[in-house]
């Protein structure tokens, strides 16, 4: 028992430290935003600390296999916890004098979920995270409680997120039904003997209840207007950390559960990657809120790592990994930028023809969204390409060429949004905003940061990268 | 060597973004100098004949791809061309560009550090990096700086060539996992399996084409420089394009011998059309830039015919081609600039009698006409000729439409120049318009030097790239398809007997 405690200790930490964070924001009154945020960054940094100790350790299960810790969720929990540091920084000045205490409380219960997530090895382990995660988020989407936008989304997403978890549990419940058993190892010895009609219908209520989580086409109707109504800090953690969580534990599900049945789930994969980034690239071409048109972009990217998952090999998982790692840090950046455009009056401005001439306002912050939305949109020489290419390498090494070739044409439609916004924020004539000054140091130096990466500077990293995800990889196989 | 080619421009680059106009200026005159003093020093230091690849250097720091750069004379040619253009694009728009001059400059340093990678990358990986990034510079001198329909031609640009290229990614990726190396001159001794070729072949071809461009994948081009600014025009026409040509020579052709043989028929057809059929369109053209573009166009398809005939006369032949285009095309664009400055119109009926007001500029005009045309004397004859001369050995039909091509070449070029030098001068802002100042001097004279140049004495130009055709005919010659011009060694009509019975028969006369 002991040293199942001693495997969970991240888990142990959130919890406390959520905890305490909860105290202070309660017993001191809300303005103490620097105590309760410095408590909550405290406590996910030694998480970090904690499970980065543990990255060199051999797979260990704790709680009768129901958890495991290994590097392929370190490597996730790595980025998740780090993603939601970020994403408790920048909300201060984003929430003025409206910042409440609950915020950083409900980030770092989130980030506990989905931990859990990234750690399950059963279905009733991925529930709860899914759930803690998923309840955290229904709240931090609403969290302005005075704008109609943001309580829309908060409801929106409740619902369908209600939706999509009965559906999970239902497919749950048929697996269990079938297979006798909730443990992904018996799962995967029930799906190597006979499919019958129950088990394959538990495969796909699992996975279209996981879809929903990646926001995975068709079930990612939520996507836009929750991104869009919640409030842009909570939007850029809706857009980082969880879609890791959920991209993460869909890939350890259908490796480690689902295995042997790769000619069932193939099929779903690929459908819903070209679905997704079909639809992703198209459905981005008529926004006028960045907020919506990057919500597309966050769709039509999970599509690529969806190809890696689809690959079924251990190169498909690892371009998984690192695709999310470059997707976090050029999504985060992307909306540290959104954070950053204020008018005068501290307004947010999220509409795309504002950012009209934005290159001659605010060259910096112009300059590397550009370099963000190159990035995304996969063009060499900036790191987005990256992933990308390792994608599609392991699907044609897969014997999927046609899912490469559709995947990659495909592409291109997505490549002409992002190049629109450059077009508007360069070609265009100046917009009549009157812009705020600089943003702080902080989040103009994280900006910085990520753009320098995102240009060819990562590729310096691709072998610390390369060995850091084929560790975590070589764990499912 | 190479690397430090490399980041002179990128240092000079970043310099420039956070510098004021006049520096930035400066900084990219003085960096492109720099570069092309060192591209003569990687000329002389070229040892002919010597190791097929010089200059190697190698790092593996990118775990799956390395960072591999290395010439061949091929490359080492269209290496010197890029940085001998640069200096001249920056000075061609010394006065030209007015607004944001600091990231314009930067853009074109960008451009160069491009297209010298794209040329010495050595690995597969690096150079699609290298090829594909040529977008992003060039995607924002069109849009920034062109014309009035600038957004338009720059998305244009864009996506066809970026549509092109991943198709060209897909095949890399299914190279790479067929022949385990991202290595390129290993890849050039690859035998890949001749029904895999076919489909490589066709991918690359999508790319390259698009690059070329061939017919019918060519009408980004004269959108894209209708709208470019003067020196961008000038670096996609006379750099920019060769990278296709350079990608059959080093992919297509080598890695896939037996496709090309097969699929020579293909590039021959596309080539024949785009030779007439742009020829024609050039010649109702009525904006000066327009009309030179399309004739890029039709040189290119005599480019892509030399290239597919597959023997010696004919590769060497486009080679020159790309190169003598490379300069005659970009001066062409800057004689267009030269005037564009001075009246803001491309209309070629809004000028005429330009010899009289403007003597220096209708002689030098003049002359890149006639490279232009092919006559001889110009790089233009030589490398027309040779590559004509390959295309006969291959097929005469296909040579007999592609000379039709210098025939009406003559034709719309001449007729642009009849209208826009010639006739009377009757319009008053034509006659105010001042001859070639020192700068415009500067840039045109040397594009002249080398025109003459390698027209009178293009074995320089040859000499370091013979052996690489050479290896490259011997790799493809088997594949080649069998001609209709069955060529015999010649006989001399009067041999030694024939002289010697002659003389005999003379004599017995007597």
């Amino acid at each position: 028992m002991n040293a199942d405690l001693a495997l969970v200790l991240p888990e142990i930490i959130l919890t406390i430290g959520g905890l305490v964070t909860l105290m202070i924001a309660t017993f001191a009154s809300d303005r103490a935003v620097t105590a309760y945020q410095a408590a909550a960054v405290l406590t996910l940094g030694a998480a970090i600390a904690a499970v980065a100790a543990t990255m060199g350790n051999p797979p260990a299960t704790a709680f009768m296999g129901t958890v495991t810790v290994d590097a392929f969720g370190g490597f996730a929990k790595l980025l998740i916890y780090s993603a939601s540091i970020i994403c408790i920084l920048i909300a201060p000045r984003f929430f003025a004098g409206q910042m409440r205490g609950e915020y950083p409380v409900l980030i770092v219960f989130a980030a506990l979920g989905m931990g859990m997530m990234a750690s399950a090895r059963d279905m009733m382990t991925l529930y709860i995270g899914l759930e803690l995660n998923s309840l955290a988020a229904y709240v931090l989407a609403s969290f302005m409680r005075t704008d109609g936008r943001s309580a829309e989304a908060g409801l929106k997403y409740f619902v369908l997120g209600a939706l999509a978890s009965g559906m999970l549990l239902y497919g749950i419940s048929l697996l269990y039904g079938f297979s006798g058993t909730t443990g992904f190892d018996g799962i995967a010895l029930a799906f190597g003997g006979d499919l019958n009609m129950g088990l394959i219908l538990g495969l796909v209520f699992v996975l279209s209840g996981m879809a929903f989580k990646i926001s995975a086409v068709p079930f990612h109707m939520w996507t836009p207007d929750v991104y869009e109504g919640a409030p842009t800090p909570v939007t850029a953690f809706f857009a980082s950390a969880p879609k890791v969580a959920a991209v993460a534990v869909m890939t350890r599900l259908v490796i480690e559960a689902m295995g042997p049945a790769i000619a069932a789930w193939q099929q779903i994969m690929i459908f819903l990657a070209l679905a997704s980034i079909i639809l992703g690239a198209v459905g981005a071409i008529g926004q006028k809120n960045i907020k919506r048109l990057l919500a597309y972009s966050s769709i039509n990217n999970v599509g690529f790592m969806l190809i890696g998952i689809a690959a079924g090999t251990q190169a498909g998982v690892q371009a998984v990994l690192t695709y999310l790692l470059v997707y976090l840090v050029t999504t985060l950046g992307a909306f540290l930028v959104v954070l950053n455009l204020r008018d005068q009056d501290g307004q947010p401005v999220e509409s795309i023809t504002a950012l009209a001439g934005l290159s001659e306002r605010k060259a910096g912050l112009a300059a590397a969204l550009a370099v963000f939305l190159f990035s995304l949109a996969g063009i060499p020489p900036l790191f987005g390409f990256w992933p990308k290419y390792l994608v599609f390498e392991a699907a044609v090494m897969a014997n999927l060429l046609p899912l490469a070739i559709a995947g990659i044409v495909a592409s291109v439609i997505g490549a002409y949004y992002y190049i629109a916004i450059i077009k508007t924020m360069y070609f265009d004539d100046i917009a009549d905003v009157r812009w705020d000054g600089h943003g702080p140091l902080f989040e103009r130096g994280l900006i910085a940061a990520s753009a320098l990466w995102l240009s060819v500077i990562g590729y310096l990293f691709i072998q610390p990268l390369a060995g850091a995800t084929a560790r975590a990889a070589a764990v499912l196989f | 060597m190479l690397s430090l080619m490399l980041a002179i421009p990128l240092v000079a680059a970043i310099t420039c973004l956070f510098v004021d106009a006049r520096t930035a200026r400066w900084t990219a005159l003085a960096a492109t100098l720099i570069n092309l003093g060192l591209g003569i020093q990687l000329w002389l230091g070229f040892d002919i004949g010597g190791a097929q690849w010089q200059y190697v250097e190698r790092a593996e720091i990118f775990g799956r791809f390395a960072w591999a750069l290395g010439i061949d004379g091929i490359a080492l040619m269209l290496i010197l061309l890029s940085v001998f253009l640069m200096p001249l694009c920056i000075l061609a728009s010394w006065e030209a560009i007015t607004k944001r001059v600091p990231l314009y400059m930067a853009m074109f340093l960008m451009m160069e550090v491009i297209m010298i990678g794209v040329f010495a990358a050595q690995d597969l990986i690096l150079f699609y990096i290298f090829f594909e990034a040529g977008l992003i510079p060039m995607y924002f001198i069109i849009g920034i700086w062109g014309g009035a329909n600038r957004k338009y031609a720059a998305f244009k640009f864009f996506l066809y060539t970026l549509l092109g290229s991943v198709l060209m990614l897909v095949a890399m990726i299914a190279m790479i996992g067929q022949a385990g190396t991202t290595d390129i001159p290993t890849l050039l001794n690859y035998d890949f399996p001749v029904e895999m070729q076919t489909w490589l072949w066709l991918a690359f071809f999508a790319s390259f084409a698009v690059k070329m461009p061939m017919w019918p994948v060519h009408t980004w081009l004269p959108d894209a420089h209708v709208q470019a600014p003067t020196a961008g025009s000038m670096i996609l026409a006379g750099v920019l394009l060769k990278m296709g040509g350079y990608g059959f020579l080093r992919f297509s052709m080598p890695m896939f011998p037996d496709a090309s043989g097969q699929l020579m028929w293909l590039v021959f057809g596309l080539s024949m059309v785009a030779v007439v059929y742009t020829s024609l369109v050039a010649l109702v053209q009525g904006d000066m830039k327009k009309l030179i573009a399309y004739s890029s166009v039709a040189h290119m398809g005599i480019v892509t015919a030399g290239l597919f005939a597959m023997n010696q006369q004919g590769i060497e032949g486009a080679l020159i081609v790309m190169l003598s285009h490379g300069f005659v095309s970009a001066a062409l664009f800057f004689c267009v600039g030269v005037i564009y400055d001075r009246l803001h119109t491309r209309e070629i009926d809004r000028y005429g009698g330009l010899a009289v007001n403007m003597p220096g500029y209708a002689i030098l005009f003049m002359l890149f006409t006639m490279a232009s045309i092919g006559l001889p004397g110009t790089s233009g004859f030589v490398g027309e000729f040779l590559s004509l001369a390959g295309i006969y050995e291959a097929s005469s039909w296909a040579a007999f439409v592609c000379t039709t091509g210098i025939i009406l070449g003559a034709a719309y070029m001449l007729y642009l120049y009849r209208r826009v030098v010639f006739g009377e001068l009757t319009k008053d802002d034509v006659r105010a318009m001042p001859d070639l100042n020192a700068r415009e001097w500067s840039i045109m004279v040397p594009l002249a030097a080398v025109t003459l140049w390698m027209g009178v004495y293009p074995e320089s130009f040859l000499a370091p790239m013979r052996g690489d055709v050479a290896t490259l005919v011997a790799r493809v010659a088997p594949a080649r398809l069998p001609s209709d011009a069955q060529m015999t060694a010649g006989r001399p009509v009067v041999n030694s007997a024939v002289g010697h019975s002659a003389g005999k028969a003379v004599g017995e006369s007597h």
